[in-house]
């Protein structure tokens, strides 16, 4: 990787949400929420559909950082504040997230401080994203 | 009706050991929409930078869901999460889960939980500190 500099755009990445992903999300994550996969739990709930599990959402963002990182290990802190439900129907398309990563600040050691937003039909999902990364290892 | 401010600070006792293992790690991987070229280097395969909530949130749902603490169950959301990670996830590791109950608050008619949970290793090694805010809109009264 060339040297990395504020401002620098990570690749965009795209990412489509069946209610099939769901299923294989919760039971990778063991996070059987029903609104997470039942209309009428999510009608109950006050949802206007079955929602995506917010953990989800931040897994996808981070991702972005993770394929242009070239790897799981140098991500020391990642964080989000779930702003928004993804919304789930029950059909071929599901929900399709934008993820776009900026490096907002390059630190010592090797580390950078990058700032996401992920996006959702033109609405923001996911806020406050950040994760802390150490290209150090990569760039020896 | 508000939260109980006796849980602040409260420290849940440690979870059972959980072993990590690598095809939990691939399924984790496939399930967020990673390929098999993120996963498949079997010697040096890691976990995603939010596997560990696979381990927290169990955790904290046993704080969460407890009748004393007047959380309405139907009704919350997480708003936030955090992870700081002290050293990588990989296979093998067998960890717990220790929860602290960071904040209990009343912001804008909504109950707000805080929980920090501290995985470690069975040796108490530190890995990961998780941070969860559940938030909660209180019923009109």
């Amino acid at each position: 990787m060339s040297a990395v500099a504020v401002g620098q755009a990570l690749p965009e990445l795209r990412h489509r949400i069946t209610r099939l992903d769901l299923v294989r999300y919760a039971a990778a994550a063991g996070d059987f929420n029903r609104i997470h996969w039942s209309d009428r739990a999510a009608a109950a709930a006050g949802l206007p559909d079955v929602i995506a599990h917010g953990m989800l959402t931040l897994a996808v963002a981070m991702r972005a950082v993770t394929d242009w990182a070239g790897g799981h290990g140098g991500v020391l802190e990642c964080a989000g504040r779930f702003a928004r439900p993804v919304v789930v129907p029950d059909d071929d398309h599901g929900a399709e997230l934008v993820v776009r990563a900026v490096v907002a600040e390059v630190l010592p050691g090797g580390r950078v401080r990058v700032d996401l937003t992920v996006t959702c039909q033109g609405q923001k999902v996911l806020t406050r994203s950040r994760a802390l990364v150490a290209l150090s290892s990569q760039e020896e | 009706m508000p939260l109980n401010t006796d849980f602040l600070g409260r420290v849940f006792p440690a979870t059972e050991p959980y072993e990590v293992g690598r095809e939990k790690i691939r399924e984790f991987v496939r399930a967020t929409g990673g390929t098999p070229a993120d996963d498949l280097p079997a010697d040096n395969l890691v976990a995603p930078p939010t596997f560990a909530v696979l381990l927290t949130m169990n955790a904290e749902f046993r704080v969460m869901f407890d009748p004393g603490l007047g959380l309405d169950a139907d009704r919350l959301l997480h708003r936030d999460q955090r992870f700081e990670h002290h050293r990588p996830i990989v296979p093998g590791d067998v960890l717990t889960v220790t929860v602290r109950v960071a904040g209990v608050d009343d912001i804008g008619g909504n109950d707000v939980l805080t929980l920090s949970s501290e995985v470690a290793t069975v040796d108490a090694e530190p890995v990961c500190t998780g941070t969860s805010v559940i938030v909660c809109p209180r019923a009109e009264s």
